[in-house]
């Protein structure tokens, strides 16, 4: 049995730029919610759900000692703050895109 | 000295606030401030502020903040190290002598730092990180900046006052460091450790709940009287990030988590000009309110090459919008959308229509979901070379109000005027730093 959570009820997120990539750290409150982001949240995953607005690669970096996930997404801000057309044009409200996926977390792990 | 360092930031960017930047002098007993005001467009900008106004190019609120923050840092011994020089140290410098001796300080020491500015040494073959060459970019070259670092700082950090354009951020936090503990500059594991602390300071209150609180998930208490961060740091490279008690705002291992990859890619090679730092098995410890400590930074040898940003004229921004109010909102700002395209149709130009309230920032991402708002503003934007384009636009938004759909108010236009921006590497043979000596 598992049960389909929203990674905003079991971490937060904060995003940032650096040219046209887009950074966003997530931070998991517990082991389970790491663990099944870890092996859920596949650069694939990430790309297909995030639309548009990937263009090119996703890389995830693990920080598991403090329950992290550093993706880093390549060509995401549509040209970078430079010449993006969107209001956002850091990506600022990036965190909170990625926080609105859902995972699926074991029935016995605590919320 | 072995003598624990207690070093605070007191702005993370340009327009950063500047009252709890008093406060944290005051009260916090440091011997070092430091103030990070430069973005990439920022000193762009503030190149061509220079070209129009020689006496211009530095930060504008430098007055303000000197202002207010020397006579407490000399009251308190406190130094101030900071990049509001921008695109013109040397005048920064003047102003701040100038301010000093208005206020009655004597003999303040200043330390002005240049040769940051690369842009002699940029010719149309220089290659882009981005990809292709300076001669491939369409747009007049306006700048180029080198990041320079704790090396280049190294000699004015005797100074009550140090004043630079362009250097790497972390450095503000890791040459101070350095010249307190007598660190040698290929010392990689401790210069990580200073970078680590300058990573963590450098944005300001990100690290003391700004830039973090979500209603209900991630409460901060007093947000509105948020406190700048202070770091103290011990002789063996550890360090604990805290604030002033009296201030509001919160240091938790959440609020240092998000700062610790804040801009970060890899985080094992965190690349500055001083060290390649290692933030990948960090440790964090909440050791007592509002305070944590770090553990765990590993370092190797700096980079080959500094990083150098290199900025280009993009013509204009244009922006305008109108917005839509009550029953039927967004309908009445969809059509607005609709007629706006086909009247801007045959615009030589990429033009972006947003419905704010609707769908605008994460557009690109998905579809909104299915709503009723009852506010919706349509926002037009356009980046052109071509004033005539930018008109056109802004023309063409303003006049919907009376062509278009009914209670459509609050029309309001830009044109700004707009810098590209790209990173290239430079040889650090090529960047002969400069330090000018300046006494109030």
């Amino acid at each position: 049995m598992s049960r389909t959570v929203r990674l905003r009820d079991i971490a937060h997120a904060r995003s940032g730029d650096k040219g046209n990539d887009s950074n966003i750290s997530v931070w998991f409150a517990d082991q389970a919610g790491f663990d099944a982001a870890r092996a859920q949240l596949t650069p694939e995953l990430i790309k297909q759900e995030l639309g548009g607005l990937v263009l090119g690669s996703v890389e995830i970096y693990p920080l598991p000692q403090l329950l992290g996930l550093n993706i880093v997404l390549r060509d995401a801000l549509e040209g970078g703050v430079n010449s993006s057309l969107n209001l956002d044009g850091h990506g600022k409200s990036w965190s909170f895109l990625l926080l609105g996926l859902s995972i699926e977390l074991s029935a016995a792990a605590p919320a | 000295m072995t003598r624990t360092y207690r070093i605070g930031c007191g702005a993370g960017f340009s327009s950063d606030r500047l009252p709890p930047a008093v406060d944290l002098v005051e009260q916090g007993e440091l011997d070092c401030l430091i103030l990070e005001c430069i973005g990439e467009r920022t000193l762009a900008f503030a190149q061509r502020d220079r070209r129009r106004d020689p006496n211009a190019g530095y930060n504008p609120y430098l007055e303000r903040r000197m202002q207010a923050l020397l006579p407490v840092a000399r009251a308190a011994s406190t130094k101030i190290v900071t990049n509001m020089g921008v695109a013109n140290p040397l005048a920064a410098g003047e102003k701040t002598a100038q301010i000093a001796k208005s206020l009655g300080i004597d003999d303040l020491r200043i330390a002005v730092l240049t040769g940051d500015d690369v842009t002699a040494s940029i010719t149309h073959d220089t290659a882009l990180w981005e990809g292709g060459t300076v001669a491939s970019i369409d747009g007049e070259l306006i700048s180029a900046n080198a990041y320079l670092g704790a090396e280049a700082m190294a000699d004015a950090m005797a100074a009550d006052v140090v004043i630079t354009g362009r250097v790497a951020d972390p450095s503000l936090v890791v040459a101070p460091l350095a010249q307190h503990f007598g660190w040698a500059l290929n010392d990689w594991p401790i210069l990580a450790a200073g970078t680590l602390a300058g990573h963590l300071l450098e944005c300001g209150m990100q690290v003391t709940g700004g830039y973090f609180a979500d209603p209900g998930y991630k409460d901060v208490p007093d947000l509105a009287n948020c406190g700048y961060p202070l770091i103290e740091f011990d002789a063996t490279g550890s360090m604990q990030i805290t604030k002033l008690a009296s201030a509001g705002g919160l240091v938790n291992l959440a609020t240092v988590k998000e700062q610790l990859l804040y801009e970060v890619h890899d985080p094992a090679a965190y690349l500055t000009p001083d060290v390649t730092a290692n933030f990948a098995a960090v440790e964090m410890t909440e050791t007592g309110p509002n305070r944590v400590q770090l553990d765990g930074v590993t370092g190797a040898p700096r980079p080959g090459m500094l990083k150098a940003t290199v900025g280009f004229d993009g013509g204009f921004l244009a922006e305008a919008g109108v917005s839509y109010a009550g029953p039927g909102a967004a309908a009445r700002a969809e059509l607005a959308r609709t007629i706006l395209k086909e009247r801007l149709h045959g615009l030589n130009a990429k033009i972006r229509f947003d419905l704010i309230g609707v769908d605008s920032l994460h557009a690109t991402a998905k579809v909104a979901a299915d709503s009723n708002p009852q506010d919706v503003r349509l926002r037009t934007a356009v980046r052109t070379r071509d004033p005539e384009i930018a008109e056109q636009v802004l023309w063409e938004t303003e006049a919907i109000l009376c062509c278009g759909p009914a209670g459509g108010g609050g029309f309001r236009r830009s044109l700004t005027p707009s810098i590209v921006t790209y990173s290239t590497s430079i040889d650090r043979t090529a960047v002969k730093p400069e330090i000018t000596w300046i006494t109030s």
